[in-house]
Order: structure tokens, then sequence, then C-alpha cells
């Protein structure tokens, strides 16, 4: 059974305490969007075999929504951190790159934002 | 070589020479370098795209490429429920087009598919499901597909075993199709794949594709386990891994992958000669041809590439499917496994061509896609061959989620079947 730490309550929840939300960090639509962006935000999922950023809700403990990295083909969870975060911690995209040599995260790094 | 033809002639004769005569069903090739149209996916679906490119279109230069083995995924992982009693009108001439094909597909291929129309309930156990369920019933009288509302007292004759007054769960009616029924999964693709072979296609199992090229927005060529396939045309017939195959050739679909159970008893006497299915606890239920009970559940509710599936889904059907049949409670269970499905957001399948030239997919059928095997590749076919979708797969392409133009089929598909 899948069980994640909720960041808020501490509790490390069983997926029956959970309620899945899908895939994290959608950057929400404006009413001017065009008709390709809703569909992109919308349905069109990354949907990856591998390192996934998505929502979960901690329904029948504190009821707060956070955010998991786990890893779809082998279910190894990464971490967990709260849903007011633009992207994962460090130590979770550390996790993530020692299970998973190749993966990239595909947000600019620190360091890169730093030189940019 | 050709297979030979399947006859009770040819049976009388082999038995007269120990066995000694029979060709292998289909050939094992090495991969030429190009074909004119490379499908990749030996499930069901790829398979009987090839066949109906060959058959309907003349056009054999035609090569199925399979990571692992043919009819391996969900193809022969399913429950084999077939049913046409779908909602909206493309998804009922679609899937009623598949039935159609599947009550003469044993003599089509030569081969015995176990097609065994015995009929299926769906159970209304929720005052809601009533009237889905009769609303169903009407939308299938106009379409020309023929189902019937039923009440508890006809389930009940249909199906001894159930318990119509479950505290939790009565049976309130069912929507019944005489027409639905079962086939043997794995003898689908099995004869899908020997009528291709015997039209010199290959099939060529055991090799990956891990990547698609592509010059000026056209498909040149897959790269696969066996090195570099140049191709015409393409077809992506992937199931659960079509948000994978669309990425290497650099767009998105629609598409989440999730993880869908089931699992057999130990084989028992006859005892239920309908499918049933249950969808308000997700559960469905036949006997196979071996006494097993086929049981069905719901898919995780998270993505997931496992083909294992949570545990707690498992007990929750089991759960409420005793309480509906009482008997299974004794029954020991002999293997549990999953799939992954290609679930859409509409509950309708992609049959369609794409933003690279050249490139089609067809997938979305997520819980539901045995049954619609035969039309699925009948339509993909003319897609292919003919660059453009025909009547059966206008409806079903991949824009629809763009411009607003659902097939909201979430009532009659969205539980697991
Ligand atoms: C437990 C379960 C029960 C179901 N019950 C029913 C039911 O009762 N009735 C019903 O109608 N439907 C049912 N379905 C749904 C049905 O099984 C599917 O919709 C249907 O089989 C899909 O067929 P397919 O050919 O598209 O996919 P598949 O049979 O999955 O074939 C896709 C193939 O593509 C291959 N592949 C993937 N990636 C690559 C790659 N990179 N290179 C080469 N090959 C690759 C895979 O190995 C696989 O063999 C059920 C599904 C499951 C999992
Ligand atoms: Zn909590």
């Amino acid at each position: 059974m899948l069980i994640l730490l909720c960041p808020y309550c501490g509790v490390k929840a069983e997926e029956t305490e959970l309620s899945p939300g899908g895939e994290a960090h959608l950057k929400r639509i404006g009413p001017d969007g065009t008709a390709e962006e809703f569909e992109a935000y919308l349905f069109a999922r990354k949907n990856l075999k591998g390192v996934h950023f998505e929502r979960w809700r901690h329904a029948y403990g504190c009821g707060k929504w956070f955010l998991a990295a786990r890893d779809t083909h082998t279910m190894q969870v990464y971490g967990t951190y709260k849903a007011q975060t633009a992207h994962a911690t460090d130590e979770i995209v550390a996790n993530a790159r020692q299970a998973r040599p190749e993966w990239v995260p595909d947000w600019p790094q620190a360091s890169e934002a730093v030189v940019g | 070589m050709p297979s030979r033809r399947y006859s009770v002639f040819a049976i009388a004769r082999e038995a007269l020479r120990q066995h000694q005569g029979w060709n292998r069903a289909w050939t094992s090739p090495e991969p030429r370098d190009r074909y004119k149209v490379v499908i990749v996916g030996a499930g069901g679906h790829g398979l009987a795209t090839a066949y109906y490119l060959g058959r309907n279109f003349g056009i054999t230069d035609v090569a199925v490429i399979e990571k692992g083995w043919l009819g391996g995924g969900n193809t022969g992982r399913n429950t084999t429920i077939i049913r046409s009693n779908y909602l909206q009108d493309p998804s009922a001439a679609i899937y009623d087009k598949a039935l159609k094909l599947y009550e003469t597909l044993s003599q089509d291929l030569n081969y015995n598919v176990m097609f065994s129309p015995r009929g299926l309930i769906m159970l209304a156990q929720t005052e809601h499901e009533v009237r889905g369920y009769r609303r169903t019933v009407h939308a299938n009288t106009l379409q020309g597909v023929a189902t019937e509302w039923i009440d508890a007292r006809r389930v009940k004759q249909l199906v001894p075993i159930i318990n119509i007054d479950g505290p939790r769960y009565p049976v309130l009616g069912g929507l019944y199709q005489a027409r639905g029924g079962t086939a043997r999964h794995d003898a689908v693709a099995w004869g899908y794949a020997r009528a291709c072979s015997d039209m010199g296609m290959h099939i060529i199992q055991n090799c990956e594709v891990t990547g698609i090229e592509t010059e000026n927005g056209q498909v040149r060529a897959v790269n696969t386990a066996k090195g570099r396939i140049g191709c015409d045309k393409l077809a992506l017939v992937v199931a659960g891994h079509s948000s994978q195959l669309a990425a290497m050739a650099g767009f998105r679909l629609p598409i989440e992958s999730v993880p869908l159970q089931a699992m057999v008893s130990e084989p028992i006497k006859p005892c239920m000669d309908v499918v049933v299915m249950a969808n308000t606890v997700h559960g469905y239920m036949s006997q196979s041809d071996k006494g097993e009970m086929v049981i069905g559940g719901g898919t995780d509710s998270y993505n997931a590439f496992t083909q294992r599936g949570s545990w707690h889904h498992i007990e929750e059907t089991v759960r409420a499917l005793i309480e509906t049949f009482p008997m299974i409670s004794r029954l020991k269970m002999l293997r549990q496994w999953g799939g992954i499905v290609d679930m859409t957001g509409d509950r309708s399948p992609i049959l369609s061509a794409t933003p690279v030239g050249g490139i089609f997919v067809n997938c979305g059928w997520g819980t539901g896609g045995f049954k619609a095997i035969p039309g699925s590749g009948w339509a993909m076919a003319e897609l292919v061959a003919q660059g453009r979708p025909g009547p059966l797969a206008a409806a079903f392409g991949m824009n629809r989620f763009r411009e607003g133009r659902f097939i909201d089929e979430s009532v009659a598909a969205g539980v697991a079947h």
C-alpha cells in the first residue's frame, strides 16, 4: 500500500486516507487563454513513466492539500512537500536523481537562476 | 509458409499422422529496413489494424512491432466482456460494428475466438443508475442497438445465484443486452496474428520501440531494439504507453495511465451463464469455459505503470460482490493481475491523425477496449490507408478536447470493463 507523509500534520498516511488530485504545478489559464492553452491545462497531462509530481489531499486526516514526488514506474516515493511551493525541494530532487541519474528537473535550477 | 487451414478434415488427417503436419501459426521474421506501414503494439487493436489494412485495402507491406509478446498487454489481461450498449451515437456505431464483426470473426479468421454471446446485464443498484440505464435503453433504441430494461425479478431468473435484497446494494433492475457476452482474449490476438502473418506481414516481438525519427514534420523511421526501421506511415497502438510514444514524436496526448485489476477463482461447476456487471460497486463477473469465476475491479485513482494495482481496490470489489453473490465468499482466488489502461477525459477512445505527418494514434480505450477490437481495427485501417478518418473514426479525433466536442461515456464506461 502506498504511504505518504503528510507535510502538514506529520502523519504517515495510508493510501485509503488520501485522495489523489493529479499532476501538480499546473499553471491555471486565464479568461484570455487560447483553446490550445485551455486544452493543455485541462487535458494534456505529462503522464510520465518515472518521476512524477502530484497533488494529494489528506482527506481523512487534516484535510489539507499537499504535493508528492513519486515514481510511477517503481512506486518509490521521493518525498512530500507543502502545496504552496513552486517546485520540489532540493532534497527531493536529490532523492530522485539518486534513483534515476538520467532524470533532470524541468524547472530552472538555483545555480542557473543566479547566473541568468 | 502460410499456415494450414483449420478444419475438421485437417484435424482428422493430422490425427492419423501424430500431428506432425501443423505449421506455426505465425512466423518470427527479422525486420526489414523499411515498411510502408509500421504499427507499434501487437495488442488486439494493433493486430486488427494490420489485418484490415490487408483485407480491406490490400496493404500488406506492414510490420507490427511489439516490445514483449503479442497479446501480452491489456489484451491478454482483460476480463473479455463484449457489449455495445453505450450512450452516444459515435460510440454505439463503433462498438456495434465491433460486435457485428465479432459475431463472424471465427469464420473470417478461420480461428476459433470462442465468441460467446451469452447475454449481459448491467445491474442498477441505486435510483441514479435506474434512471441512467433507462436513458441508455432509450438511446440504444434510437441507435438500433437492441437492449432492454429488466426488473429485479427477471434479473433473478437470469442469474439464480444473485442476491437481489442486499441491505447495502439491493438490485433494482438492470440493463440487458442479449447479444453481449465474452470471447477468448488470447485467441483474438492469435487469430489476427495468424491471419496477418499469412498475408505476408511481419510481427516482430521482443522489440521495443525507443525513438521516432521525423524530418520536416513528417515521420521517417522508428528506432528499435533491433535497429532502425523506416516507414511511410506509423500507427501508435500501445494503450497505457501512448503518452511515452507520443513524447518520442514530440507531442502530448490527453491520456493518463492507471492500473486496472482482475482476478480469477478456482474452477467450479457452471453456475452463471450471463455476464453481470455491478458498476456501483466497481465489480463485474462472468464464468469462463474452464469454470473459473472471472472478476474485474476498479482502477487505481493515480497514475502508475506497475501491472499490479492497489490491494484495497481488490478488497473493495470483493467485499461488495460478496453481498450480491453470497456463494463466492467461499471461493479461493487463483490469480490476480493488473494492466495499464489509457484513460481520456471523456472516457472515449482516440483514433486520430497527429501533429506529425504520417503518424496516427489509436488509444484511450481505457478500461473497455477489448470489445472494440474488430471495429477499432476496421476504422483505424481506414484512417491509416486513406490518411483521413472514415465515418466510424470521424468523431474520435484528438482535437475534440481542444474544440470541446466530447463524447461523454462516463456513465456507460466510467467503470472498469
Ligand atoms: C484488468 C483489465 C480488465 C479489462 N476488462 C475488459 C473487459 O471486460 N472488456 C473490454 O472490452 N475491455 C476490457 N479491458 C480493456 C482492454 O483490455 C483494452 O482496452 C484493450 O485490450 C487494449 O488493447 P490494445 O491493443 O490497445 O492494447 P494492449 O493489448 O495493451 O497492446 C499494446 C501493446 O503495445 C506494446 N508496447 C507498449 N510500448 C511499446 C514500445 N515502446 N514498443 C513496442 N511495443 C510497445 C505493449 O507491450 C502491448 O503489447 C480490461 C483491461 C484490463 C487491464
Ligand atoms: Zn495531514
